[in-house]
């Protein structure tokens, strides 16, 4: 099969109540990522924009961003959901054979937005919504599923909150770079118990966008340095009702991460860096065992043994995860964004020494429904 | 270079203004389940699904994962995609792509609307510029009305001209036992049905309709096992070029002709009205049914008219357009485009019965949204 890569990637800087509108966001990655590839618009032949009507309160959010994107004159399509998924549209484009350079572009402003009132509309209309159920009173019960099974505590998964806004002092796009101690995270207040605020993700506006190229096209403009590599995929989705599932396991993330690592023919000991979905701090320790960085409710041991630090044997998440920026529908493209930039040796002071493979996660619907899983490499 | 891609399958619903007896995720499975009857396989058989609706209208978030059982996809790779009005044929571009790719062998596409749950208008009418456009063109209509009023005063077309359109999409529906509106009409009727904006009137105007539409696209050597006679995917293209409504032409449809002109390109076609026999366009009004008969290069800009009035695009003539009755028949928003699809791939497959167009070989299918997004996908009988 042919091979996929990304060729340029562009970010805004993640932070609270950007001025612009949705889409001069857009504008600003498209055209950083454009130019980080070293290619203009005219080189491009197809969008995929990554948008959601009721996070963006338009019908149609992705009519508003045609031009922004470059998609004048071009195919243009839009995936609803997170930006692993936007990504994965786009490689399948291009390996259909019908399109060249491909740009895949989200952008949330979260500021704008009603949290707890988008995500209640994700329930079943009939029954649960009723209930004034949101993405953080459901995940306190996967919390809970998950550290009653495993017998894990609250200080335990607040050790993910204390690693993840530390490795954000080093990325300078991240919203919340922090140094805080377990215990401020345990003093922070309560939002569903057992989470707390410092467990949980912040509202925030950004942007991200990837150029993608075939394997011909990726060589024409970029040089090795340049590229990254698209080696696997995998998506999965379980149940949709809470009920039907037990929260604390993650066998559709486990079916998804099993594609991926075939279809790359790596291993979850190869990944050099991994940047997962950490929406709540426990969701960081569940979706690591699902993908194999060690066995269900190893979590948080391999965790205070530092092997997830940024100096650790995986680290994961040295962005600072969603943790300390969580623009919802960008994130997993922009975990993609900064695996790629580890794979290229441009991450900065967060730079992991020596990355040859990287592995991004999305999610998408409550409790971490539905996984997306990606493997990079140089 | 990918690999060619067949539709072997199709399923929809029986469409109609209120399905009271059924919820959105049981028009989703009754239209799944037919898909799979007639391409008589279950679910083990699908790889991947992909599901679009409009947000706004049943106001639930994150579709696909809603959706999820209705789909048969637990435990199946899914994902969502949007695109307003040409959301079906965006469905049906995006499985087509995905068989392509080789990722996948067979993938189920799906699109639904429950309309009568939804505020449609107001929906739809947050779609312009909250600022400067929302107000004069809020609601799907005034757009539509807006440019035929244009193309009239350009060209010398006639009101009665898109009224022939209305009358020959709502009589085809006569022979489509899944359309929403069945009804016989004649062009006084249409005149004589109230004024919704000058010029469309009531019967020239898609309804909203409750219903779903699941479409199987496999790989080449999946479908030639599947199928007796696939619909093979020749074209798919899509262009849009919405800012803002003061930036589009009015008098003709730049995205629909460059995107028409690009899938001819892909497809071979060089003369379509001779060599298309059958389409099943996205005509949201039968105002569009006149004008876009130019974009679709059936003739130099401006004659439609004379076509429509020699009854070109009739069952009996040169090019039958819609026989299923088409979107003013029935319009479950989401779904609509990829009924399109699936009506003109069940021509080539030689399963559309009563509105059957005999010897169908190649037919073009299109999707239109808001604003100017134009989507043309052209499907054959033999491999592309």
């Amino acid at each position: 099969m042919e091979r996929v890569a990304i060729i340029g990637v562009g970010q805004t800087k993640y932070e609270q109540n950007k001025s612009g509108a949705f889409a001069e966001l857009v504008y600003e990655v498209t055209s950083k990522a454009l130019e980080d590839a070293g290619i203009t618009v005219k080189e491009v032949d197809n969008v995929v924009s990554v948008s959601s009507d009721f996070w963006d309160g338009r019908t149609i959010s992705s009519m508003a961003i045609s031009d922004a994107s470059g998609a004048f004159g071009k195919d243009i399509t839009t995936v609803e959901g997170d930006g692993t998924f936007g990504a994965l549209y786009g490689m399948m484009r291009i390996l259909s054979g019908h399109f060249g350079v491909t740009v895949v572009v989200a952008h949330h402003k979260g500021t704008e937005s009603n949290m707890s009132g988008i995500t209640n509309t994700a329930f079943d209309p009939l029954v649960e919504r009723k209930l004034g159920l949101d993405s953080v009173s459901s995940a306190a019960m996967q919390a809970r599923r998950y550290m009653t099974r495993y017998g894990i505590l609250e200080e335990q998964i607040a050790l993910v909150s204390v690693k993840n806004h530390g490795n954000a002092k080093r990325n300078p796009l991240a919203m919340l770079p922090m140094d805080i101690t377990v215990e401020d995270v345990m003093n922070s207040r309560m939002i569903a118990s057992p989470l707390k605020k410092l467990d949980c993700s912040p509202v925030t506006d950004g942007a991200c966008a990837l150029i993608l190229a075939s394997e011909r096209e990726a060589k024409k403009y970029s040089t090795n340095k340049k590229r990254v590599w698209m080696l696997g995929v995998g998506h999965c989705a379980d149940a949709f009702r809470l009920g039907d599932r037990d929260l604390s396991d993650t066998r559709a993330l486990k079916q998804a991460a099993k594609k991926a690592y075939q279809m790359a023919s790596v291993e979850p000991g190869d990944i050099d860096v991994a940047e997962v979905y950490d929406a709540f701090t426990y969701m960081e320790l569940m979706w690591l065992e699902g993908l194999g960085f060690c066995d269900d409710g190893m979590g948080a041991e391999y965790l205070e043994r530092g092997n997830f630090n940024f100096d650790g044997e995986i680290p994961v998440n040295p962005s600072g995860g969603r943790l300390s920026a969580h623009p919802v529908q960008v994130a997993g493209l922009a975990a993609m964004a900064e695996c790629a930039l580890q794979l290229r040796g441009e991450a900065g002071d967060r730079q992991v020494e020596g990355a040859e493979i990287a592995l991004a996660h999305g999610i998408n619907g409550l409790c971490g429904q539905s996984h997306c899983v990606w493997i990079l490499g140089k | 270079m990918g690999r060619r891609v067949g539709i072997v399958g199709v399923g929809q619903t029986h469409h109609a203004a209120h399905r009271l007896d059924a919820s959105g995720m049981e028009l989703i499975a009754e239209a799944v389940t037919r898909a799979f009857d007639d391409a008589q396989i279950t679910r083990d058989e699908i790889d991947a699904i992909v599901i679009g609706n409009m947000d706004h209208f049943e106001n639930i978030n994150y579709v696909d994962m809603w959706a999820l059982e209705g789909l048969g996809a637990f435990m199946k790779p899914v994902f969502k995609v949007t695109t307003g009005g040409t959301t079906g044929t965006t469905i049906a571009a995006c499985a087509f792509y995905s068989v392509a790719s080789g990722l996948f062998d067979r993938v189920l596409a799906v699109g639904w609307e429950k309309n009568s749950e939804s505020d449609t208008q107001a929906a739809v009418a947050t779609c312009a510029n909250p600022v400067l456009e929302r107000d004069p063109f809020a609601g799907a209509i005034g757009p539509l009305a807006t440019e035929y009023s244009m193309y009239m005063k350009a060209y010398g077309a006639t009101e009665e001209d898109a009224a022939l359109v209305a009358v020959r999409d709502r009589n085809n529906a006569l022979n489509n036992p899944y359309a929403h509106n069945r009804m016989k009409v004649t062009v006084e009727d249409v005149m004589n049905s109230p004024m919704l904006s000058y010029p469309i009137k009531f019967l020239d105007m898609c309804p909203r309709s409750d219903g779903a539409c699941a479409v199987i696209f496999a790989s080449e050597e999946y479908a030639k096992k599947m199928c007796p006679r696939p619909a093979w995917v020749h074209a798919s293209v899509v262009r849009h070029d919405y800012t803002h409504f003061g930036d589009l032409e009015w008098q003709w449809m730049p995205s629909l002709e460059r995107a028409s002109a690009e899938a001819y390109k892909k497809a071979g076609i060089t003369n379509p009205l001779k060599e298309f026999d059958v389409a099943e366009l996205y005509l949201p009004a039968s105002t569009t049914g006149v004008k876009w008969m130019d974009s679709l290069w059936f003739c130099e800009r401006g004659e439609a008219p004379k076509l429509i009035r020699k009854g070109v695009f009739n069952m009996d003539g040169e090019l039958p357009v819609n026989p299923s009755g088409g979107v003013i028949a029935t319009n479950p928003i989401g779904a609509t485009g990829l009924i399109r699809v699936g009506e003109a791939a069940w021509q080539i497959m030689g399963r559309a019965r009563d509105r059957q167009v005999p010897n169908v070989k190649k037919a073009l299918v299109t999707g239109f949204g808001g604003c100017s997004w134009s989507d043309v996908i052209i499907l054959g009988a033999d491999l592309p």
